[in-house]
C-alpha cells in the first residue's frame, strides 16, 4: 500500500466531481478539474524530463498555486514555494538553496519572474494547458475558464509508474522559515510524516466532507497543510479568505458567513482583530463550529469575546515548528483560565513523543515541574534542512536518552514544563527567535541584515513584547527613517523593525557582547 | 493632521502621505500596519475605532483618516 499524500485525490475526484475543492477570489477549482490539472501538471514535468527535483512555484496565492503543488508532487518532485511578496534577495537566497529546473509562474509573476536570473526553464501556468500567451507574456482575458482542464495531454501510465515506485520517506515540499545567520533555512518534509500529521489533526479537529475551511495562512509556509490536505483527502472545501478582509472585520465576518465557513485554523492575530474592534455587536460569524489557533499566546480579554460570541464551537490551541511538518501538540480549552494564566499547549498528537531536555541533557519528568527544552521524537519529523548540514546535525540529534540505536530528535529551541494538570506550558525560546504577528522570526536575521547596509557600524534587535514591535538599534552613519526603508528591499514586510534607534554605539557586557538587558531597559 | 502623519511616518517613512491616496487599495497599508495605527491613534486621540469603521475608504489617504478621527472626536 501506498503512503503518499495525494493517495485520496482520485477516490474524492470520484465521489465530488462537481464540488468545489479550492476557491479563490478570481477562480476555483472543482475536485475534478483539481484532479485533471494534477495530472496535466504532473505529465509536463515528466515529460520536461525532470525526475525527483525541486521545483520552484511562484504565483498568487490560488486554487491554480495549489494545483501546481500537487501537480509536483504526482510527478514525483518536491515544491518549492515563494511568494510575490519577498523580497527579491530572499528570493535569491531561496533559489540559490534549491538549485530548482523549473519555475512555475502566472499573471501576476510573470514580469517578475523574468527579472530573477533563474537559470532553469520558467513556464507560465496556462503554457502547461496548451494556452497561448501573449508578446508580453501574460494570458489573455479568456484565463481560467474551467474549459482548460478538458482535452489535456495525461501520461497515465508514466505518472502511475511514478506513483508505484514513490516511498514515504520521498520529499514533497521545501518551505523556508527565517535563520539567524540572515540566510533562511529550507525545511524539507516528507510524505509519512503529512500523512501522520493530517491523520491525528483531523481527528483531533474532527473534519469531514462537510468541513468548510476559511483559510488564512499563506501558502509558502507549512500552516496550509491544515487545509489543503484534509480538503482532498475528505472531499472537504477551503475558500482562501481574501488578505484584505483581515483589516475590515465587519466585511471578514460577513465573508465567513456568506461561505457558511464553520473551520478556521489562524494565527491569534487574525482572530483578535475581529474581537479587538467590537465586531461581535454587529455580526457573529455563526457558522463556525471549530477554531484553532497558534503561533501566539491568546490575550484572555480577546479569547474569553470568542468564546462568549461563540460558546458552542471548540476551541484548541496548537503547537509546532515547521521542523515537526506543522503542529505536534494540542490543548482543546475545556475550562476557564484566570487572569495572567496562559493557556497550555498541552499533549502531544498520537503517534507523537515530546520529551523535556535539561541543559545537561538529562530527562525532565512531568512530576518535577521543572523547565526543559521541548524536543520531538517520532514520525513526524521533517528531513532536515536543504543543503545545510551544519544547521541539520545542530538542531536535528540523536536522542541522548536512547543510546541504542540511532534515533533522531529535533530540538525546537523552546522551553517549556509541565503544570500540575500534567499539560504542556510554553515557557521561553533559547535564543533570540520571536512570534511576530504570527510569523517565526530570528532577530539575528534582522541584524545580519542591517550590519550589511553600508555605513552600519553595529545593529542589534531586540524584541518589545508589551507593545508587540520589533525595535532596531543601530549604530553608523544612516538615519532612523532610512533604516527602515532600506530594510524593505532585503526583509520580508513582517520582519522589517517596528522602531529604528540610532545610538552612539551599542552597549555591550563586560565579555564583549552585545548588552540585551541594556537594550531591553531603553524600549 | 501633523501628528496623525507622524504616526503614519513612522509606520513607513518612504510613503508622501500629504499626496497619497491609495494607502490601502496600492497595499502600503497592509493589516497589521492598520492594527498598530488604530491602536496607536486610539493612545494619542482618545477615539474609539470600531468595526464598522474599518473599510479601506476610512484609511486610503491621510486626510480620509483625519475626518475620520474628527468625526468621532465629535460624536463624543
Amino acid at each position: 500500500m501506498h503512503n503518499h499524500v495525494l493517495k485520496d485525490l482520485k477516490t474524492t475526484a470520484a465521489k465530488f466531481p462537481d464540488k468545489p475543492a479550492f476557491c479563490g477570489e478570481k477562480s476555483v477549482l472543482t475536485f475534478r478539474q483539481l484532479d485533471r490539472a494534477v495530472d496535466r501538471i504532473g505529465t509536463f514535468i515528466l515529460s520536461e524530463g525532470i525526475r525527483k527535483s525541486p521545483i520552484v512555484v511562484y504565483m498568487e496565492k490560488s486554487p491554480e498555486e495549489v494545483a501546481c503543488f500537487f501537480g509536483i508532487i504526482r510527478a514525483g518532485s518536491y515544491y518549492v514555494p515563494i511568494d510575490a511578496e519577498m523580497p527579491s534577495v530572499r528570493i535569491h537566497l531561496i533559489l540559490e538553496n534549491v538549485k530548482a529546473p523549473l519555475l512555475i509562474c502566472d499573471d501576476a509573476t510573470a514580469e517578475a519572474a523574468k527579472e530573477l536570473g533563474f537559470e532553469g526553464r520558467i513556464v507560465h501556468y496556462l503554457e502547461i494547458f496548451g494556452q497561448k500567451l501573449s508578446d508580453d507574456g501574460a494570458s489573455g482575458d479568456s484565463a481560467f475558464s474551467g474549459d482548460i482542464y478538458e482535452n489535456v495531454d495525461i501520461n497515465e501510465a508514466e505518472l502511475e509508474e511514478v506513483f508505484s515506485r514513490s516511498i514515504d520517506t520521498d520529499p514533497l515540499y521545501i518551505v523556508f522559515t527565517s535563520g539567524s545567520t540572515g540566510v533562511p533555512k529550507g525545511v524539507v518534509g516528507c510524505h509519512r510524516a503529512v500523512n501522520d500529521y493530517i491523520d491525528q489533526l483531523s481527528e483531533v479537529l474532527g473534519f469531514s466532507s462537510e468541513t468548510v475551511f476559511g483559510n488564512q495562512t499563506p501558502l509558502y509556509l507549512d500552516a496550509c497543510f491544515k487545509e489543503l490536505f484534509p480538503t482532498i483527502r475528505f472531499g472537504a472545501t477551503t475558500y482562501f479568505v481574501p488578505k484584505t478582509l483581515f483589516m475590515q472585520p465587519l466585511k471578514l465576518v460577513q465573508y465567513l458567513n456568506e461561505h457558511e465557513i464553520n473551520t478556521v485554523c489562524w494565527v491569534v492575530s487574525a482572530l483578535t482583530i475581529i474581537s479587538i474592534f467590537g465586531t461581535f455587536k454587529t455580526e457573529i460569524p455563526k457558522y463556525l463550529k471549530t477554531i484553532a489557533f497558534g503561533s501566539e499566546v491568546f490575550p484572555l480579554k480577546q479569547f474569553r469575546m470568542w468564546r462568549q460570541a461563540l460558546p458552542e464551537a471548540t476551541f484548541t490551541n496548537l503547537y509546532g515548528p515547521t521542523e515537526g511538518t506543522g503542529m505536534c501538540c494540542y490543548y482543546r480549552v475545556d475550562r476557564e483560565f484566570e487572569d495572567g494564566e496562559a493557556i497550555p499547549i498541552g499533549r502531544p498528537f498520537d503517534n507523537t513523543d515530546i520529551i523535556l531536555l535539561s541543559d545537561e541533557d538529562q530527562e525532565v519528568t512531568k512530576e518535577s515541574g521543572e523547565q526543559g527544552e521541548i524536543c520531538i521524537r517520532g514520525t513526524s519529523l521533517t528531513l532536515g534542512y536543504m543543503n545545510n548540514p551544519e544547521k541539520t546535525a545542530e538542531a536535528f540529534t540523536l536522542n541522548p536518552l536512547q543510546k541504542g540505536w540511532p534515533e533522531l530528535i529535533y530540538r525546537t529551541g523552546d522551553i517549556g514544563r509541565y503544570n500540575e494538570r500534567g499539560e504542556l506550558m510554553f515557557v521561553s525560546r533559547k535564543d533570540f527567535q520571536i512570534k511576530h504577528m504570527g510569523h517565526r522570526i530570528e532577530l539575528g536575521e534582522i541584524e545580519v541584515n542591517a550590519q550589511m547596509i553600508e555605513g552600519i557600524t553595529g545593529a542589534a534587535c531586540v524584541y518589545d513584547k508589551m507593545k508587540g514591535k520589533i525595535v532596531l538599534f543601530f549604530s553608523g552613519s544612516k538615519e532612523e527613517a532610512e533604516m527602515k526603508v532600506l530594510l524593505k528591499d532585503s526583509l520580508p514586510r513582517y520582519m522589517v523593525p517596528n522602531v529604528t534607534r540610532k545610538l552612539e554605539r551599542i552597549p555591550l557586557t563586560s565579555n564583549g557582547k552585545t548588552d540585551r538587558v541594556a537594550l531591553s531597559g531603553m524600549i | 493632521m501633523d501628528e496623525l502623519i507622524e504616526i503614519l511616518q513612522e509606520i513607513h517613512p518612504d510613503v508622501d502621505y500629504e499626496t497619497a491616496t491609495d494607502l490601502v487599495d496600492g497595499k502600503i497599508l497592509d493589516s497589521f500596519d492598520i492594527i498598530s495605527l488604530v491602536s496607536e491613534i486610539a493612545d494619542r486621540f482618545d477615539v474609539v475605532i470600531s468595526a464598522e469603521h474599518m473599510i479601506p475608504e476610512n484609511f486610503n489617504s491621510a486626510k480620509a483618516l483625519w475626518n475620520l478621527i474628527q468625526k468621532l472626536e465629535d460624536d463624543e
